[in-house]
């Protein structure tokens, strides 16, 4: 039954999706950095984190002093400016999904199980949402990654710990809302499993709430993971995160302002990107927004 | 009305004590925080001095009991980098950190009440339109990447402002006007949605209808239903703004609570940091129960289905 819904849905998203400017250059911006991403080392003209330290902090091109070997200059230890900001795309997005495929498993699970069966069950899941919302969560995360070892690993598991609220919030509204849909009760009243009916029937009706919340937590994820990486405890060098290069380029900020300027600029166009296509496809599948 | 506040209250003390165990066990993330005060490239005496020295060789339940009994006195523990008490610390550090987040709330909703009502009267109009823009814009701008943009434009090309440290009055303009940019979209936008519920009602209707001009229908009898659900945003948002200035703080070098917890993780001072992050959520906790009560007292019919 939500197949065939599906295969009547998919050609009007498309044609929606057309008449969108906003979802059109959003999901395009979104597709040249993930393509960036995923070919960085074909596209990097030089190894991201290969030091010469006799060409330090060159400008970028439109620089009278710059060269043409190192497009966008290259930072205080001589790396390519051009290669870390093109590695950094896989970075942010690595760790955006990572983070979404633990903190979505996490809120969906619980957001699905309390909306369905109420009771009990709602008042510790929702008193659990109630609790992790009043974790300051800059200050948890950085304290976890700093205890925990900064890595990528740690990182992306203890964002994805603390941010699946969203979610079950979310997943929890929508499933109180259809367990009452009368589909659902006739699955009930022919004796379905109660498995069978969370995971094959109202979970896929949530596709297009879950998407809009992916598309928010993704964009969240990005930023939190480079104001961490800021801050000298998310990612670790010399990996090249936008985030940690506007750190390092802070020292130079005075004489060299693009080495801030140029990653941060990135990260707006990465989150806006992700905004603008998450926004698009709430209008197109979700309800009019007011 | 007694009922739901008392239930309110058992919940948030619920809250309370389900926070305090997270932040205690968060001490034990890194397995033994003996070995994390010492260093890890400490020597095995050193840490087993540690363990003994703060206790971290009794069960954890006792190390739980005892510190949240602790800090129901208002003892939060010694410092391990200092050896000062951590009250004392804090409080030296707090006044920032309040003062910057109270001031960017207030700049904050100052700014965006009066902009979501009047996004609120022409729908779709250009303030509408511009709000949309700074909207979408804050969302995708990092917060410290702003400040730090600010710092280079109006700090170091304009000069200004002061570059960073709050002894002036000066030196809080720029942070305040970076948090409170964040705040504004959020707020903005459920004032606005708000308005626009209301605007639709009868007892608005009926009061343009009996010729009382638009300004005094907005004062007397559309904001003040509207701003029910600001009230709860509002909470949210001022614990956000309290405890989110952590990155702010470390980009404008002023010494509030979040550079001082950020200071304190970089040299193992767990105490601190724990104490910190309890503050803070108890802090969070208090704002929402008082934006629930409050909520409750402005509107008789959420008092009963909570």
């Amino acid at each position: 039954m939500s197949d065939a819904n599906v295969e009547t849905a998919r050609p009007t998203v498309w044609r929606k999706m057309r008449g969108n400017t906003g979802t059109l250059i959003g999901g395009t911006l979104l597709a040249i950095i993930i393509l960036i991403a995923v070919f960085a080392p074909l596209l990097a003209p030089h190894d991201p984190i290969a030091q010469d330290l006799t060409r330090r902090l060159l400008p970028p091109f439109w620089h009278d002093r710059s060269v043409p070997e190192h497009l966008l200059g290259t930072d205080h230890l001589g790396r390519d400016y051009l290669s870390r900001m093109i590695y950094g795309a896989r970075v942010s997005l690595g760790v955006g999904l990572g983070v979404i495929l633990v903190s979505g498993f996490i809120g969906i699970t619980l957001g699905l199980v309390a909306g369905y069966f109420g009771g009990w069950i709602d008042m510790v899941i929702s008193f659990t949402i109630t609790a992790r919302l009043s974790l300051p969560i800059v200050l948890v995360a950085l304290a976890a990654v700093a205890l925990g070892g900064a890595s990528l690993t740690t990182l992306i598991t203890v964002l994805g710990l603390l941010l699946w609220d969203r979610f079950a919030v979310v997943t929890r509204a929508a499933a109180q809302s259809l367990r009452h849909q009368e589909f659902i009760m006739g699955l009930r009243a022919i004796g379905a499993s109660r498995t069978l009916i969370l995971f094959r029937e109202i979970l896929p009706n949530m596709r297009a709430t879950i998407l809009v919340v992916v598309s928010l937590e993704v964009a969240n994820v990005i930023l939190l993971e480079a104001a961490l990486s800021f801050l000298g405890l998310g990612v670790r060098p010399p990996t090249p995160s936008w985030g940690l290069m506007i750190s390092e380029g802070r020292d130079n900020i005075l004489f060299d302002p693009w080495l801030i300027a140029l990653p941060g600029s990135a990260l707006c166009v990465l989150v806006l990107a992700v905004n603008l296509f998450g926004d698009g496809m709430r209008d197109i599948t979700g309800p009019a927004r007011k | 009305m007694l009922s739901f506040i008392s239930k309110r209250l058992l919940v948030a003390l619920l809250v309370c004590l389900t926070v305090s165990a997270l932040s205690f066990g968060l001490m034990f993330v890194s397995g033994d925080p003996a070995i994390a005060i010492a260093g890890a490239g400490g020597r095995a005496e050193d840490a087993e001095a540690i363990r003994v020295a703060y206790g971290f060789d009794r069960p954890l339940i006792v190390q739980y009991l005892d510190w949240i009994g602790n800090a129901l006195t208002g003892n939060l523990g010694q410092s391990i980098y200092f050896n000062v008490p951590v009250t004392e610390i804090i409080g030296n550090r707090v006044g920032v950190t309040l003062t910057l987040g109270f001031i960017s709330f207030l700049v904050a909703l100052v700014i965006a009440v009066p902009l979501g009502v009047a996004a609120a009267l022409r729908p779709n109009g250009w303030l509408d339109r511009f709000a949309l823009v700074i909207a979408v814009s804050g969302q995708a701008i990092p917060s410290f990447w702003l400040g730090l943009m600010a710092i280079v434009v109006f700090g170091v090309w304009y000069g200004w402002v002061p570059i960073s440290g709050a002894d002036t009055w000066q030196g809080y303009i720029l942070p305040v006007i970076v948090l409170s940019y964040y705040a504004i979209p959020e707020l903005m936008r459920i004032t606005r949605s708000g308005m626009i519920d209301v605007l639709a009602t009868d007892y608005v209707r009926a009061a343009r209808a009996k010729g009382l001009p638009m300004h005094l229908v907005i004062s007397r009898h559309a904001l003040r239903n509207a701003v029910l659900p600001l009230v709860s945003l509002a909470a949210v948002q001022l614990g956000q703004l309290l405890s989110g200035s952590i990155v702010i703080e470390s980009v404008f070098a002023l010494n509030g609570l979040g550079r001082l917890a950020w200071e304190s993780l970089l040299r193992s001072d767990l105490p601190v940091v724990q104490a910190i992050i309890l503050v803070l959520s108890l802090l969070y906790v208090v704002l929402t129960t008082l934006a629930d009560i409050l909520n409750a007292v402005l509107d008789p019919r959420l008092r009963g289905n909570s």
